[in-house]
């Protein structure tokens, strides 16, 4: 390399200075993340705490009155959903990451699946909605239904899930699986007995992950035709529904103060579940690597 | 076993030809009715008010936008988080610093697009800029830079911290400081893992549905000035969905083209992406 001059130009002082005010701002940036949090979270409480009674939690959602409004029905739409999606993409999604890390060779098929689930994970939730409108609502006939909306936003969560069971099932150590062998266990006894016990905790906080990701999609479900307004209880898989995020959505659209009142009272319900369950799927994951160095 | 097992896996390539051909065929339907030719350099949107017109520019125009609005934003803020938190942080500092961003990353969507339209727009853009309109494309693409934030601070955080070490240290062995050793040492041995993480942000951003219908509002337009209403690709397909649109009408085919536009536009990102992240991979591992 050729110095020049202008290596040698400023003083030491002078750099240590702009190094200086280069920590600062690099300091500063990494705090506008949960000043941002905090700023969202203070303007929802402030804007929704004359909405929060216990009327939120026993009306049904309303255009014309906001006074007698609330997200009953939103709440066990969402409710419904989560649990349906659960029972839909957490097998799937198991089934898919203990089938590419214990039992695919490396294979072009096994590489294709991979890079498939990776640009799966990018693909746009709008995209989804598309492709449930037409296969489920329309082709298998389920209609505007729950059943609809779960299988939906099953195929939206399935790569994450992947993913992150992937990471737990590739962090337990080879050794577990080398002694089970060696005693004479089967792959699956292996698997079943070794390997995904101790994956568990892993596991569990990408469901979580995932599930809370779909409770708080709305795009994929207002395609699919998921209504805004719904008088009623959901009394099974095949019935019409709402869900939490629609309800928002729906309430911030209105041009009326009030209403956006109920948004931001509906949103204080949702973040209530949403970041508690984020958190302690977050802590776990955090506690049980750092307890895993010690295994 | 192994069998159900593999059917699982195979369900993922299922699932994305599914898709492919559900979009290529609504959109078939669509493109008997309209020329393609009209519909990729058209540069009126307006396929339900009369005089009809199907240029599907307008709705291109403001999804980049407003996505190269939230790059603008994002990259700064995430590769700067992103050094301090790999450069420069104490673990204990870390420890509580990474499941903030996450804690960030899970919060829906829609609630951001209620923050632009109820926080940002009233409270922030329009004392700035008293000609803001309502809903404007900056206020969307403030919330969804903000959004994508945790996705590139956390992965260029990754790129980062698998710079070896001893390149660091050789550098401050030259007497380089602290600044120089991340700018020219560190980012640039991490450079295709930062390219990577800001695309997949990018690709993230287009993608991206909910905030940009609240904030930027539902008017296709075709323009650059950030303060106007315009209309995403995404936030199109929520408008007429939300509506009641017969199935098999002109209308209700045109958010399968527009999705098959939003679908290769994010798979080409993506592809890049994962390209682009393989050879960094290569690279150090």
């Amino acid at each position: 390399m050729n110095p020049d001059a202008s290596h040698f130009g400023s003083s030491i002082a002078a750099r240590r200075f702009w190094s200086g005010c280069f920590t600062l701002v690099c300091g500063l940036t990494t705090l506008v993340g949960g000043i941002i949090l905090l700023a969202l979270v203070i303007q929802v409480v402030r804007e929704g705490w004359p909405a929060l009674s216990l009327k939120l939690f026993t009306k049904f959602p309303s255009v014309l009155d906001p006074e007698n409004a609330g997200v009953k029905s939103a709440l066990f739409g969402t409710l419904w959903l989560v649990t349906l999606t659960a029972a839909f993409s957490i097998p799937l999604g198991l089934g898919a990451a203990i089938y590419l890390e214990e039992y695919a060779a490396k294979t072009r098929l096994t590489r294709w699946i991979e890079l498939n689930i990776a640009n799966l994970a990018g693909v746009p939730s709008v995209v989804y909605g598309l492709l449930g409108l037409t296969v489920f609502v329309r082709t298998l006939g389920f209609g505007r239904s729950i059943l609809a909306g779960a299988l939906t936003l099953s195929l939206v969560v399935l790569p994450v899930m992947i993913i992150a069971s992937r990471e737990a099932i590739a962090a337990v150590p080879a050794s577990l699986r080398s002694a089970a062998f060696a005693l004479g266990a089967t792959r699956w006894q292996t698997i079943r007995a070794q390997v995904l016990p101790v994956a568990l905790p892993g596991i569990l906080t990408g469901a979580i992950l995932g599930l809370s990701r779909a409770i708080g999609e709305a795009a994929p479900l207002i395609v699919i035709g998921a209504l805004a307004f719904v008088a009623h209880v959901p009394s099974g898989p095949m019935d019409q529904f709402t869900a939490l995020p629609i309800q928002i959505f729906n309430w911030c659209e209105d041009p009326g103060q009030e209403f956006h009142r109920l948004a931001a009272a509906a949103i204080v319900v949702l973040l209530g579940v949403l970041i508690p369950l984020n958190a302690v799927a977050i802590g776990v994951r955090a506690w049980y690597q750092s307890s895993k160095k010690v295994l | 076993m192994s069998a159900i097992l593999l059917g699982c896996g195979l369900l993922s390539i299922g699932v994305t030809v599914a898709i492919i051909v559900i979009l290529a065929w609504e959109s078939w339907g669509f493109f008997q009715e309209v020329s393609p030719l009209e519909f990729a350099f058209g540069t009126r949107w307006s396929p339900i008010l009369e005089p009809r017109s199907f240029g599907v520019l307008p709705l291109v125009c403001g999804t980049f936008l407003v996505a190269a609005g939230a790059l603008v934003v994002a990259v700064p803020i995430g590769l700067g988080a992103a050094l301090y938190l790999s450069e420069y942080a104490p673990s204990s500092l870390r420890a509580v610093a990474k499941p903030v961003l996450e804690i960030l990353a899970g919060v829906p969507t829609v609630v951001f697009g209620y923050f632009a339209l109820t926080f940002i727009t009233p409270y922030v853009l329009r004392p700035l800029v008293p000609q803001t309109e309502v809903f404007n494309a900056l206020s969307g693409a403030l919330v969804v830079g903000i959004m994508i934030v945790p996705t590139i601070c956390s992965l260029c955080d990754d790129a980062f911290r698998s710079v070896p070490r001893s390149l660091r240290e050789a550098s401050f062995a030259l007497a380089a400081t602290r600044m120089e050793t991340s700018l020219r040492v560190v980012l640039p041995a991490a450079f295709s893992g930062v390219v990577a993480s800001v695309l997949l942000g990018l690709g993230r951003a287009v993608g991206e549905t909910m905030a940009v219908t609240l904030a930027a509002g539902m008017t296709p337009k075709l323009t650059l000035n950030p303060l106007v209403s315009i209309q995403t690709m995404t936030s199109y397909i929520v408008q007429v969905c939300f509506g009641d649109t017969p199935a098999g009408s002109t209308v209700y085919q045109t958010i399968f083209g527009v999705g098959m536009m939003l679908f290769l536009i994010t798979l080409l990102i993506n592809v890049i992406a994962q390209r682009v992240m393989r050879r960094f991979r290569e690279a150090y591992d």
